[in-house]
């Protein structure tokens, strides 16, 4: 006798735990031949503001770790999806991938993982500089993170889209609200797991499920997320860029073929970043010089 | 010239008038649009007077640029683009700038004298600060035009194209030279608005750049009022807005732009907090207080307009506060001894005062300098606010004039609670002796410029802009260049 295969329930992630939505509305994504992949949630708005409170409970601890211990943290999400491999290629290859293309989307996205987390690190030396001003004060501009960044979630893809958003947005200390591709949501779900065993902070990163054209709103018109990143939103993005603007809201669009070793960079880090200039006086008693 | 209308009641503190000199300048009885470097009629055929806020007398008339104005500019920006000014190798753009630079050195006592007449700011603030400042941002950026590839490390940049830049009539000169001077290095052309109060230094500064041979249409000059402002940023053919002003217009202007593809970069509003700490240096830190509120009459989106002192010193504070402020001096802005100078127009100075009156029915007690307001021109006293509540409209809104609201604190932590409980992030000051508490501070204050021990500093390597409603983008200093840059794909 076939055994009776468990199916998973898929759940949202807020603050460290997989509530269901408060909605108690699922919808049910198909794959090609046009069987249900699995129930999801249909999240509301009131879930994007309860993601949204755990996010900005999270920022102040997790923006003030050191720059190392986040290296430490990011990597660790890497090994774990290393060791979950196996699950991720199934449940691409259930949203239509071939298993060759789901085996390269994973290991992309562990690849892509262990380089942010190698940035962590380093990202503020780079960007940051010592400012030579004419008067006698030490000043200088350092990068500090932005507070809540909003990712809407690649469409196209169920994970390495994902990734290539999400992962350089917390590397820099920011918290995030994400909202999965509606088509193809099981992976980030999944990811949310990976997440949850990987001594990321509750609430550091959080990810909802459902319907873009009633989440990306609510998500953009927010008070308190200080970012919002995504793909180009076409005929979304007027209404959304302008949903931005009541708390000048940064936003940057990135079109890339995340399946592309090329698609990551410092430069996806630096745009959620803000820059703080800090002035010193520098004493200035007496004439003696430091030349010798 | 009038006599001074310097006026103090202290006796001891009386000096003589100190008149700059006005006959070595020349403001013409009317101005033309810039552009292409013509001066060109307005299709509008409208004209606006300016005035010395200080006198309320008329110094000329301005062209007001209507649509087709714009356009012409815009187009002309654009020509200059595509068939000079991104063939101009970097070393000579490099050049030019330079030119630039030195010729506002040479006119920089005319540039002083007109700043001071069209907007009312101090003779000595003008000299000191303003106009060098404004050469200097020339000379910075000069330099960076051909070393672009050394800013973005592995990531080749290339120019916008056309910027828009609007700005406002707090230091009229400087955020010219803030806004044309990055665009330039990197290689953009420009379409420039001054406010409408203050016209007369940017096209000052049009002469100027006509003199140096820079090519025709890199940089045009249409004044008017906020219509021509709206024309720029509606304008089809721009690649960026650059805008310095209030809050209220960057979110107008980032709504209109929603979905066009073009750049923006935003320096808006503040309410910044200036934190003295009861181990700070006390006299010291009373300068800093002066200097972060009355500074340009309080018309910095910078100012240190929320005052938070620690409980045990706030009276010896006060005390000191107030004596201070009798020693001001408020009248002729030409005068070299004059502290404050005049509010830039009547309609700021009416806000002000609607402040004021907001401050006192909410219950906070005022406390203005004794010096007597000329009788003539738009003059407010230096005014304080103590016992100010957080929830107070005067310690929420922006006043953008000489107005300082008091509060009091007893922890590094409650402090940084009510420093940072403001949609604005714009600028913080921090006064104690412990260096590992400024540290402290300036890291958990979530804004874009930190003072430690000082305030109201500038320099253009210095990168300045907000954090959260206070915009986005930094001007000034190697991070400057990113707003006028895009990868190169």
């Amino acid at each position: 006798m076939n055994r009776v295969e468990i199916l998973k329930t898929y759940k949202i992630y807020i603050g460290g735990a997989f509530p269901r939505t408060e909605s108690g509305r699922y919808y049910t994504p198909v794959n090609k031949t046009g069987e249900g992949i699995g129930n999801m949630c249909l999240s509301s708005r009131k879930d994007v503001r309860n993601a949204v409170t755990a996010a900005r409970k999270a920022f102040g601890s997790w923006s003030e770790r050191s720059a190392f211990n986040r290296g430490q943290i990011i990597y660790r999400i890497a090994e774990m999806l290393e060791g979950r491999k196996e699950q991720f290629i199934l449940e691409l290859q259930k949203q239509g991938s071939t298993k060759a293309e789901a085996e390269k989307e994973v290991i992309l996205a562990i690849d892509r993982i262990v380089y942010y987390a190698g940035w962590c690190d380093k990202y503020n030396q780079v960007l940051s500089a010592v400012n030579p001003v004419s008067s006698s004060h030490f000043n200088f501009t350092t990068c500090e993170s932005m507070g809540i960044v909003g990712v809407l979630a690649p469409q196209t893809t169920s994970l390495i889209g994902l990734v290539s958003l999400l992962i350089p947005a917390i590397c820099s200390g920011n918290t995030a609200v994400l909202i999965a591709s509606e088509k193809l949501p099981l992976c980030a779900i999944t990811f949310a797991e990976v997440l949850n065993s990987s001594d990321v902070p509750g609430g550091v990163v959080n990810i909802l499920t459902g319907n873009t054209e009633e989440l990306l709103p609510v998500l953009a018109s927010h008070m308190d997320v200080n970012a919002l990143i995504s793909e180009s939103l076409g005929s979304l993005e007027i209404e959304t860029a302008k949903a931005a603007v009541d708390n000048l809201k940064r936003k940057f669009t990135y079109n890339a073929d995340w399946s592309s070793e090329k698609s990551q960079g410092l430069y996806y880090i630096s745009d959620c970043l803000e820059l703080k200039t800090t002035w010193h006086p520098i004493e200035n008693i007496g004439g003696t010089t430091s030349s010798y | 010239m009038a006599k001074s209308t310097t006026k103090k009641q202290a006796p001891s503190w009386d000096y003589s008038p100190s008149l700059e000199s006005t006959s070595h300048i020349t403001i013409l009885p009317r101005y033309e649009l810039f552009i292409n470097n013509e001066w060109v009629k307005p299709t509008s055929k409208k004209y606006f007077k300016t005035t010395n806020p200080a006198t309320e007398e008329v110094l000329s008339e301005i062209a007001w640029a209507n649509d087709k104005d714009v356009d012409l500019a815009v187009k002309a920006a654009r020509k200059a683009y595509q068939d000079v000014w991104s063939k101009t190798t970097p070393k000579e753009r490099s050049k030019y700038i330079y030119r630039i630079a030195r010729l506002m050195q040479e006119q920089a006592r005319e540039l002083s004298v007109i700043e001071t007449l069209d907007a009312g700011k101090p003779i000595r603030e003008a000299r000191d600060i303003d106009v060098p400042l404004a050469c200097n941002h020339f000379f910075y950026y000069a330099g960076w035009a051909d070393k672009l590839e050394y800013a973005f490390p592995n990531q080749p940049m290339e120019a916008l194209g056309v910027a828009g830049q609007i700005i406002p009539w707090n230091f009229p000169l400087l955020m010219a030279a803030w806004k044309i001077a990055p665009a330039l290095a990197a290689g953009n052309t420009v379409v420039l608005k001054p406010a409408e109060t203050t016209s007369l230094t940017a096209l000052k500064l049009a002469e100027i750049i006509k003199a140096s041979g820079l090519p025709p249409g890199v940089v045009n000059i249409v004044t008017g009022h906020g219509d021509t402002g709206a024309a720029i940023v509606n304008h089809p053919d721009i690649n960026k807005i650059a805008f310095t002003g209030s809050t209220n217009v960057g979110k107008i202007i980032q709504r209109a732009i929603a979905g066009t593809g073009k750049k923006a970069t935003l320096e808006l509003g503040g309410k910044s907090a200036n934190i003295i700490f009861d181990d700070a240096p006390i006299d010291q830190a009373v300068e800093g207080i002066i200097n972060g509120i009355f500074f340009n009459q309080g018309h910095v989106c910078c100012a240190g307009s929320r005052l938070f002192v620690q409980e045990n010193i706030a009276d010896l504070v006060i005390r000191k506060l107030k004596h201070r402020m009798d020693s001001l001096y408020l009248g002729n802005p030409l005068d070299k001894n004059t502290d404050i100078g005049a509010i830039n127009s009547k309609e700021q100075l009416t806000t002000i005062e609607k402040y004021i009156k907001i401050g006192i029915a909410e219950g906070a007690e005022i406390y203005q300098s004794a010096c007597e307001l000329p009788s003539k021109g738009y003059f407010c006293r230096p005014t304080i606010f103590i016992n100010v509540a957080q929830s107070s409209t005067i310690s929420q809104e922006e006043i953008f004039g000489p107005v300082l609201s008091i509060q009091t604190f007893r922890t590094v932590d409650e402090v940084i609670q009510k420093a940072n409980n403001s949609p604005y992030g714009l600028a913080a000051g921090v006064w104690t002796d412990k260096g590992s508490r400024i540290f402290n501070l300036t890291t958990k204050l979530r804004a874009g410029v930190i003072w430690a021990n000082t305030y109201n500093k500038f320099d253009p390597t210095s990168p300045f802009g907000g954090y959260k409603e206070s915009g986005f983008g930094r001007e000034g200093g190697l991070h400057g260049l990113g707003a006028y840059l895009k990868m190169k794909v």
